[in-house]
């Protein structure tokens, strides 16, 4: 590796030659994100961050010059959800800085710890409306975690260092730090501050011993539990941990959208997805259960539907970092605040001598057998006949990756149809925007994906509208030689909101038929990727074959059923086990 | 239901605005806030009065803490705690009111902080009942301009609440 960073003397060497280390305010920046273990940026160029690029080339930091800044950030997020890592994005100030809000605001609404530098105007002329000046700070407080405006250059290593640790502490999320032109450009004496103290910020990280013993009374007495996968299962690394009490304890699993990859769907307890467009046997469980065990999950109104109906026989337990989070849509019995994986190990050590090895098993048999009878009464079905069905896709798709691929999606019906149709089998492997749906959050966010994991298949599974909002980053892709598979699910439609009108607004599809669109096939060739289409049912499995074994970035156009809606659905405000079937 | 919110927040740029954010951000009214630095000139105390539902204010108590600038926050919604509010009252004075009003500030252990030829500007500190009984009883005389504080709280006893 190229060893460029700028020669830090040692403390003691320093001390001994009585001589202080100056550096300019961009090199402070970004020996303090090598330090920080940073070596990949991804961003965009301009006056307010040029003094920054023109030290860049001097450090071990890998640059992905972007072609639209929402990518940038799009893609600081895909790293950081496949990788456990902190994704960071860099840009210059005014169009630059405003250009990100979308891509933060999807990070803040998952969680996802990322850190956003954005250049900012001289110290001197903030409040003046100068050139390319936006108070940033001020536009993304309520959608980030935190953020800072750098006025001094001696405040600087230590609020870099306080960015990256509140991104990943606690609930993580983005972190925003705005700095000034004149910042970047004067000197001060660096020193790396080895300690953050923050007064007001200390995030609960153990469970409460005496809540979790009563959990844990709970779930060796009920008979009908459900344990219920959320984000902050993976976001905390403790799938396995989870994966342990669901087998060890014999408790069927759900996840929400976010939890998808916590628990793997090829084992007989997953129930899959619940919520609006849940499985029957995922919906069904949660609305006749008496124990839910909710780890790290929030309870989204998607989710829950009608919230007075919700797990409304069960006494429920709630795992989360976030105190917000509980209580605040569902009535919770036993709360816990902690860390997932912290807490799940502490529960497991507590259910292990409590259950004597009994593995509390005896009582479930009767649960599981209804269960087992929902799966089989009601399995995810679609009828596949003349034209290609977008589930096939999706399904031939999870079976040619073996559910592996690290699967990004856009949003509408592709997002949802990939939610149900890929089955996932390890955490970190789907990034989708679940909080805010953010349609072209998948491409930019493969491209983040792609470039933590060089040797991993990254799919984005995109809609034919989703992938025209980031679709300049076809560009980016190639440039960096990544070898991404799109997969449009061509429906020639805005095609969850079309679903919404033929459903519940008389079929008028105002505005959400998308008569012109690009030929795919000859875009991907003017950005120098590959493109393949597929038109009937028997052209599927080849044409995925093919783009597998293709070493670059491909397009797949799969020219699908136009009108095909997602079921199940929970009409929004219903109770999630009123489900439209077919 | 009256909430008085007493937060002990880190004294920096910004901190006031993050905090009023989670309360518009809900919809939520302030209906008064004052704000001052502590014996520790880093630390800013904030006491904030608003209004709502039990649920709703729990909620908004979790999002405070959960910022990173706030140290602390005390409800002090039913606690046995001291509160002042603060009032200037600019009242028209005539030779037929001056002495009513001269006993009124009396009684109200107010102060005439400043004496013109038509008007005295009143001082007068206590809860908000008292400053508004004042305020109904100098309005005969004509009241000119009220500037009133936000409330300031505090616990009684030696019992320290951040
Ligand atoms: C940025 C943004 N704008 C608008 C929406 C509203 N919206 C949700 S799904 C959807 C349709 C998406 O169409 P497409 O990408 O073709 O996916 P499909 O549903 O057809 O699979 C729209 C417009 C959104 N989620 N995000
Ligand atoms: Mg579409």
């Amino acid at each position: 590796m190229k060893q460029f960073c700028v020669n830090i003397e040692s403390k003691a060497q320093r001390y001994e030659r009585g001589k202080s280390l100056r550096l300019k305010g961009s090199q402070i920046l970004l020996e303090t994100l090598v330090k920080e273990g940073v070596d990949v940026i991804f961003g965009y160029p301009g006056g307010a961050v040029i003094d920054i690029y023109h030290e860049l080339p001097n450090y071990p930091i890998r640059h992905v010059l972007v072609r639209h800044e929402q990518a940038a950030v799009h893609a600081a997020d895909g790293y950081a959800r496949s990788s456990g890592r902190i994704g960071v994005a860099l840009v210059t100030s005014g169009p630059g800085a405003t250009n990100t809000v979308t891509g933060i605001a999807t990070a803040y609404m998952d969680s996802i710890p990322i850190v956003i530098l954005t250049g900012q105007v001289p110290t001197m002329l903030i409040g003046n409306d100068a050139f390319q000046e936006a108070d940033i700070v001020g536009i993304t407080r309520p959608c980030t975690k935190h953020n800072y405006l750098v006025k001094d250059i001696v405040e600087l290593a230590q609020v870099i260092r306080e960015a990256f640790y509140i991104a990943r502490t606690g609930r993580p999320g983005p972190v925003l730090i705005d700095l000034p032109k004149d910042v970047m450009n004067s000197f001060c004496e660096y020193d790396f501050p080895e300690t953050i103290h923050l007064r007001g910020y200390n995030p609960t990280v153990k469970g409460h011993v005496g809540q979790i013993k009563r959990a844990v009374t709970e779930i060796l007495n009920a008979e009908k539990p459900v344990l219920l996968g959320g984000g902050g299962v993976i976001s905390s690394n403790g799938a396995e941990e989870f994966r342990f009490i669901a087998q060890k304890f014999k408790i069927p699993v759900a996840t929400t959208l976010m939890g998808l990859g916590s628990f793997s769907e090829n084992d007989d307890l997953s129930l899959g997805m619940l919520g609006m467009h849940g499985t029957y046997p995922a919906n069904m469980s949660i609305t006749n259960c008496d124990l839910l065990i909710s780890v790290g999950a929030r309870f989204d109104d998607r989710v829950t539907g009608k919230l007075d109906e919700f797990a409304s026989l069960a006494k429920i337990i709630h795992i989360d970092i976030d105190p917000t989070s509980i209580s605040k849509n569902v009535k919770v019995d036993i709360p816990i605040v902690g860390d997932v994986k912290t807490t799940l190990k502490q529960m497991t050590e507590i259910l292990k001598k409590e259950d004597k090895g009994k593995e509390g098993k005896k009582k479930r048999k009767e649960w599981l057998d209804q269960i087992a009878e929902w799966k089989i009464t009601y399995p995810l079905s679609y009828v596949q006949k003349n034209v290609i069905k977008p589930q096939f896709v999706v399904e031939k798709i999870s079976e040619l990756t073996k559910g592996e691929a690290i699967v990004t999606t856009e949003v509408g019906q592709n997002q949802m149809w990939t939610a149900q149709y890929y089955k996932f089998t390890r955490p970190r492997t789907l990034l989708t925007s679940g909080g805010l749906g953010t349609m072209g959050y998948g491409f930019p966010a493969a491209i983040g994906a792609q470039i933590a994991f060089p040797d991993r298949l990254v799919i984005d599974i995109a809609g034919d509208g989703s992938i025209q909002m980031n679709i300049q980053e076809m560009a980016t892709a190639v440039q960096h030689g990544l070898p991404i598979k799109i997969a449009i699910l061509n429906n020639g439609y805005l095609g969850m909101v079309r679903q919404w009108q033929e459903l519940f607004y008389d079929r008028r599809y105002s505005q959400t038929h998308m008569n012109t669109a690009p030929d795919f096939i000859k875009l991907a060739e003017a950005y120098g990727a590959v493109g393949l289409r597929a038109v009937k049912p028997d052209e599927v499995v080849p044409l995925i074959q093919k783009a597998l074994s293709t070493p670059r970035l491909v397009i797949m156009d799969f020219v699908v059923e136009p009108e095909e809606c997602v079921y199940p659905m929970v009409p929004s405000g219903s109770p999630i086990n009123k489900m439209l079937l077919v | 239901m009256q909430h008085t919110l007493s937060i002990l927040v880190e004294n920096k740029p910004g901190v006031l605005s993050r905090i009023a954010g989670l309360f518009s951000g809900r919809g939520f009214n302030i209906e008064s806030l004052s704000v001052a630095e502590t014996l520790d000139a880093t630390i800013s105390r904030m006491t904030i009065v608003t209004r709502g539902n039990d649920q709703i204010l729990e909620q908004i108590i979790k999002q405070l803490n959960k910022l990173v600038n706030v140290i602390k926050v005390i409800d002090f919604v039913n606690g046995d705690f001291v509160n002042r509010e603060m009032a200037l009252i600019k009242v028209t004075v005539a030779d037929e009111n001056r002495s009513e009003l001269l006993n009124i500030v009396d009684i109200f252990r107010g102060k005439v902080v400043d004496v013109g030829p038509d008007a005295y500007v009143v001082e007068v500190t206590g809860d908000g009942g008292k400053l508004d009984a004042i305020i109904n009883l100098c309005k005969p005389m004509g009241i000119k301009e009220v500037a009133r504080t936000g409330k300031v709280a505090m616990m009684r006893g030696t019992k320290q609440k951040g």
